[in-house]
């Protein structure tokens, strides 16, 4: 709110530029236009604030799942007191029996905690739904949603998307979802504990019982509020594809698009065939939480020594093939926006044209294809048999082929540029070697061998964290830097921006590199005592038993939690103070620098053409080091491209 | 600036805009129903011997309704040429077509179809006691011929009460002529047309019995999937006719007058969603009803 209210009131600073648009959206009030907008802009803004509030708050939650992983059993400071005060008033306000409890939503808010201490269900609360925010209510509506919302219709010189008001409808499903996942939180028994991926049959039979409403549970809600998220996606994927097809401006043949317009094609396809599955899963746990169905139940189960009235024939492992074949696919819909962020910022900063365009956009576009037939190597432990096993670590070992070469190409481009270490850059400069490690310590969980071994433990976690948390999420933040000023006309501070930065890279690299060894130890991902009572945490590494690696692990995340303070404050505070810049602030190439800055709704001053590829960034014989894709090729250029091909994408 | 395309064509993709996000959609739906149809499959496969019914829906009704659903699919396309010839009474009687083939279809399913399966039960015996109740199952029989045994005694419950009383020892059950008749040769493969149970009444001892439920998604894994597909299926015909409504309503007619390709074009994007939605249902009538 803070935000557009802002942008409010600076709104007469670019009226001259609109021409015969201004008395179009003047007739809109503050509600159409901030809040019910079916502004492209508007829309991605609000998709990532939205987006960045759920990864603080997921963050939050993982902060106090390391106080207990730190320090096993202890009441943690300050959230403790508060928990165990409002479960002395709780106590002292009991409802009498069969009376409605008018603070039922405070008592499922604390739940995870007995006397200020985290319980085991609590962590397992915490845990399932700090992955589920930070990827479905975080990482995935910033990076596709808002930054394809904002950035692509401008880089294809597009008025909009095409459907504008299925854009709107896409955001209101998300909201939805998102409270509907929030408000799980205060339903008795507290939010869903099933873990992210929600394995069957502890899934389908979590939450219910006495105590707990059919619908109005935990893990019910968790799959209710898929639903609209699974809506928003799919809405918002239909309408990214069409707009990329259709509405690229004159001249922007598809080896001109930007390669972060490719990569969001891409992500838009898997989320668009990926995540339908996943909805049918979603439907089929539903049913057999609510119907009595048993899609995912075996016959014999049972639950607190009382055999469950169910029909059995129900496969756990259907559950896995479905959720993995979303699952898979959306760690790419995860990290391929990142990807294409980091290109645009590469290119910029350092000068020269991204090396191997077209090698990146047929890689991008082979990982789109693979990504759909590896799904089960997230289930080697299922005892699948060896020729399924063989199928899957084949495709699962050809798609880092694609990686890798992306990767390469990224770290090639920077060779021999003159680099601009400006904010944005300095993460994408983090991004490289960070995705790296990611990437590589993937290839030993490929081998079902090796996956036996470190399967669930922290290595796994140290392993995909690199990839979403330095890797995507270091991505993300440099796009909020990079497309800032489009976004308000002002720069973010640069001082505050490497304030932010440095103890970032640091602390990141503090909490997930011994994570590595914690799990060649064999800790286990989901112990709730950190691995306390485990004999093999006791082994030494570097100075420190496994167990005691938590300790600085944690304190690394709670400062990485200071770290971003800056980060809150810069972004508000920029929005009004920050240094006004002119339209192409990074002296960039594509086309969304040449609309003016807050670009009016319309976007384009002038219906834009492109005459040439995007990254032409210090050509010799230019008078500037960049010519952007609208400026017309003159004859002598003709000519000079004719003599060197080399030069044309 | 203007969004273009919205119902001309790109020249290069030879396309509107909404025709493309129309075949996404679709897209996206194959895989939302292919996951449902694959859980189908998946749990068939695993079924054990016997745990997967046959021959318990209404296959003369289920023709009828596929028939309905292909009818509704040819008026659309016409009411969309009419549309093309600007000939817009014929559009409206058409699309007035469509809309009833959609409710009629919805009729016959939520007010025939699934109310019966809630009234009629089947007691699942359990393994020791198969043989006591041989004169129903004939699963002698049944062996001989190669057959996969039967488990289950279905038909109408006499005594409801038997579900909640403890006193009541038994379920009396006026079986289908399936357990009425076991040995029948003809009771070896299902009834195309459908048989009401007999008056023959089984008296089965609850101690035999494994589990016994009405014909509802919690009875087995077959009536879980065809609840599910159907239901969703069931929504989807649903979201077509309240879209066929609206373009069928005065409403459109106002598009129409200014500018009679739009509304065709929109005719065009509703009806091949309701041709998708037609497509399932050719899927789900062999899967449930013959298969």
């Amino acid at each position: 709110m803070d935000a557009s209210t802002s942008l409010h009131a600076h709104g007469e600073d670019h009226h001259h530029h609109e021409g015969g648009h201004e008395h179009e959206h003047h007739e809109l009030g503050f509600w159409r236009k901030y809040i019910f907008s079916t502004d492209h802009k508007v829309i991605g803004i609000q998709y990532g604030l939205c987006g960045l509030a759920f990864l603080f708050f997921g963050f939050c939650l993982m902060m106090l799942m390391r106080w207990q992983l730190a320090y096993p059993g202890k009441m943690p400071p300050v959230i403790g007191p508060i928990v165990l005060s409002i479960q002395h008033f709780l106590e002292a306000h009991k409802a009498a029996a069969g009376h409605f409890d008018p603070w039922f939503w405070l008592r499922g808010l604390i739940s995870p905690f007995t006397n200020g201490i985290m319980t085991p269900e609590g962590y397992n609360s915490l845990g399932a739904m700090h992955g589920t925010i930070m990827i479905f209510l975080g990482v995935v509506p910033l990076a596709f949603a808002a930054f394809g919302n904002f950035v692509v219709p401008l880089q294809i010189g597009a008025p909009d998307m095409t459907f504008p008001k299925v854009n709107a409808a896409s955001f209101w499903a998300f909201a939805v979802g998102g409270a509907i996942m929030v408000s799980s939180f205060f339903v008795p028994g507290g939010a869903a504990k099933g873990g992210w991926t929600s394995y069957v049959p502890l899934a389908a039979l979590d939450d219910r019982g006495p105590g707990h409403n059919i619908i109005f549970n935990g893990q019910s809600l968790w799959l209710l509020g898929f639903i609209f998220l699974i809506t928003s996606s799919l809405l918002g994927a239909v309408n990214f594809i069409t707009t990329i097809i259709q509405l690229r401006a004159k001249g922007l043949t598809w080896m001109r698009l930007p390669f972060f317009v490719w990569s969001q094609f891409v992500t838009a396809f898997l989320l668009l065939l990926a995540f339908p599955p996943l909805e049918a899963a979603i439907i089929m746990q539903l049913m057999d939480r609510t119907a009595a169905t048993s899609f995912f139940l075996p016959a014999g189960m049972i639950v607190n020594g009382v055999p469950l009235h169910i029909s059995g024939g129900g496969s756990p492992l259907l559950w896995q093939h479905l959720f993995w074949f979303l699952g898979h696919p959306e760690v790419y819909v995860l990290i391929l926006p990142a990807f294409g962020i980091v290109a645009e910022i590469l290119a910029n900063n350092s000068r020269k044209p991204l090396w191997g365009y077209k090698s990146l956009v047929f890689s991008v576009l082979v990982i789109g294809f693979l990504s759909f037939v590896v799904w089960a190597h997230h289930m080697w432990l299922t005892g699948m048999g060896s020729t399924v096993s063989a199928f899957f670590q084949t495709t699962t070992l050809l798609i880092s082929i694609p990686s890798v070469i992306i990767l390469s190409a990224f770290f090639i481009s920077l060779w021999g540029g003159s680099i601009r270490f400006n904010v944005p850059m300095l993460w994408v400069t983090a991004f490289l070697p960070m995705f790296g490690i990611g990437g590589l310590t993937g290839i030993p969980l490929a081998f079902n061998s090796a996956d036996l071994y470190l399967h669930d433990t922290y290595y796994v976690i140290a392993h995909f964290h690199y990839i979403v948390a330095p890797g995507t999420i270091f991505g993300l933040f440099a796009g909020v830097y990079y497309w800032y000023p489009k976004a308000t006309g002002r720069m973010m501070s640069e001082f505050w921006g490497k304030v932010h930065f440095w103890p970032s890279l640091i602390c990141m690299n503090v909490i997930f590199l011994p994570m590595f060894l914690q799990g060649m130890l064999g800790m286990h991902r989901r112990w709730y005592d950190g691995g306390q009572g485990w004999t093999l945490s006791g082994e030494h590494i570097w100075g420190l038993t496994g167990f005691q690696w938590n300790t600085p692990i944690s304190w690394a995340a709670w400062i990485m939690g200071l770290a971003q303070i800056p980060f809150i404050i810069n972004f508000f505070w920029s929005i009004k103070h920050g240094k006004k810049v002119d339209d192409n602030p990074w002296q960039a190439t594509t086309l969304e620098w040449t609309a003016p800055n807050r670009p009016p709704h319309g976007n384009f001053v002038t219906t834009p053409v492109a005459y040439r590829g995007p990254y032409e960034y210090s050509l010799p014989g230019r008078e500037k080091d960049f010519t952007m894709q609208n400026e017309p090729v003159d004859p002598s250029e003709r000519s000079r491209r004719s003599a060197e091909p080399a030069l044309v994408h | 600036m203007e969004i273009p395309y919205t119902i001309s064509t790109r020249p290069d993709t030879g396309l509107w805009n909404a025709k493309i996000g129309i075949w996404l959609f679709l897209a996206s739906e194959v895989m939302l129903f292919g996951g449902l149809f694959s859980a189908y499959v998946f749990l068939r496969l695993d079924a054990a011997p016997g745990m997967w019914p046959h021959g318990l829906l209404n296959v003369p009704v289920g023709t009828m309704n596929t028939a309905i659903l292909i009818i509704s699919s040819v008026t659309v396309v016409l009411a969309w040429a009419a549309l093309k010839m600007r000939r817009y009474r014929a559009y409206w009687w058409y699309m007035l077509a469509t809309i009833l083939c959609g409710i009629i279809f919805l009729v016959v399913k939520l007010s025939y179809e699934w109310p019966q399966k809630f009234v009629h039960f089947g007691a699942y015996i359990k393994p020791a006691a198969l043989e006591k109740y041989e004169q129903y199952l004939g699963n002698h029989h049944l062996t001989e011929r190669g057959l996969p045994p039967r488990l289950e005694i279905t038909g109408h419950l006499e005594n409801h009460e038997a579900l909640h009383d403890p006193n009541v020892k038994e379920y009396e059950i006026a079986m289908d002529p399936v357990n009425a008749d076991p040995t029948n040769p003809a009771m070896d493969r299902p009834h195309f047309f459908y048989v009401p149970p007999t008056d023959k009444v089984a008296k089965i001892e609850k101690e035999d019995v494994e589990r016994i439920d009405s014909f509802g998604p919690w009875h087995s894994t077959y009536f879980a999937s065809y609840f599910t597909i159907t239901g969703l299926h069931g929504l989807h015909v649903l979201g077509g006719v309240l879209v066929f409504i609206y373009m069928w309503l005065p409403v459109s007619k106002k598009v129409y007058q200014r500018n009679p390709e739009h509304l065709a074009n929109r005719v065009e994007v509703s009806g091949l969603f309701w041709h998708f939605v037609d497509l399932i249902w050719i899927f789900v009538f062999p899967l449930f009803y013959l298969l």
